[in-house]
């Protein structure tokens, strides 16, 4: 289970990405708990979690606002292989960055990505999961992490 | 040697993202430094390095099949004096310390403005 101080670290590895990357900050919503696997927009990146901790970290967004993160990357290619990718590396960056304070033996897998309807979100049975929001410009997505 | 007379360097990005290596591609502000391969891990990182020789090469380290990890030590093996600057979320110091170890010359952490990326750069063609 996620303690306080290790859910602050995802919510400012979340609000870091958006302040870098996109060079506008995205404002977080509080932090919830679920025991259902939480629904999902467009495009999901997954990350899966070994060593100390197990479990899974998600970021999951809409098309329309991927759309306008690309733009402001000064990228130009709205494909869809393009947005499974973008969703793979906010999800794989804003991990990595958590080992910062969990440490090496916090170890990310490569992403992988999931979209189309009702996509099957890996989830370990009886696990709960933090939810936190993100909204940025008019779009929201969140960042969901569900850790034992 | 370019037409001005600076030293040329011939670059190689590394990365599994295709939107990072176009990110790292377009943030690129030098005119000496000229972009000669990319690869999305480290096996294909390996044989683009052994056809096109590059003098200096970004470096994701979480990529599928090979590592950037494994990949630095291949690539200081087959070239000592190459320069490597790792481009990766990991922001943990003992990853940075082990890449460094390994050969990387320097660690940027994703994400990174346009400005982070060309100061590491430019550090590691000085």
């Amino acid at each position: 289970m996620l303690q306080e101080q290790e859910l602050k670290t995802f919510v400012e590895g979340t609000t870091n990405y958006f302040e870098v990357a996109a060079q506008q900050p995205a404002s977080i919503g509080s932090p919830y708990l679920t025991d259902s696997p939480p629904s999902v927009h467009d495009y999901t990146g997954v990350i899966s979690i070994s060593g100390k901790r197990e479990g899974v970290v998600y970021f999951t967004a809409p098309k329309a606002m991927l759309t306008v993160l690309l733009m402001k990357m000064q990228e130009n290619d709205f494909s869809h292989e393009t947005m499974r990718d973008l969703v793979g590396e906010v999800a794989n960056t804003i991990s990595g960055n958590a080992r910062r304070d969990f440490g090496r033996d916090f170890v990310i897998s490569v992403p992988s990505v999931l979209s189309g309807e009702r996509p099957d979100v890996p989830q370990k049975p009886g696990s709960r999961s933090f939810v936190i929001p993100i909204n940025w410009r008019s779009h929201s997505a969140k960042l969901i992490v569900s850790l034992t | 040697m370019s037409d001005n007379g600076k030293k040329s360097f011939k670059l190689m990005i590394v990365d599994d993202s295709n939107i990072m290596r176009r990110r790292i591609e377009r943030s690129n502000q030098f005119e000496e430094l000229e972009l000669v391969g990319t690869a999305g891990n480290g096996i294909e990182a390996i044989e683009m390095f052994k056809k096109m020789d590059p003098d200096v090469v970004t470096m994701d380290l979480t990529m599928p099949q090979m590592d950037g990890i494994e990949c630095i030590s291949k690539l200081v093996a087959l070239k000592p004096a190459i320069r490597i600057l790792v481009i990766s979320a990991l922001a943990d110091k003992a990853t940075a310390v082990e890449a460094m170890e390994k050969g990387a010359n320097g660690f940027l952490n994703k994400p990174f403005t346009d400005r982070q990326l060309n100061e590491a750069i430019a550090d590691l063609m000085r």
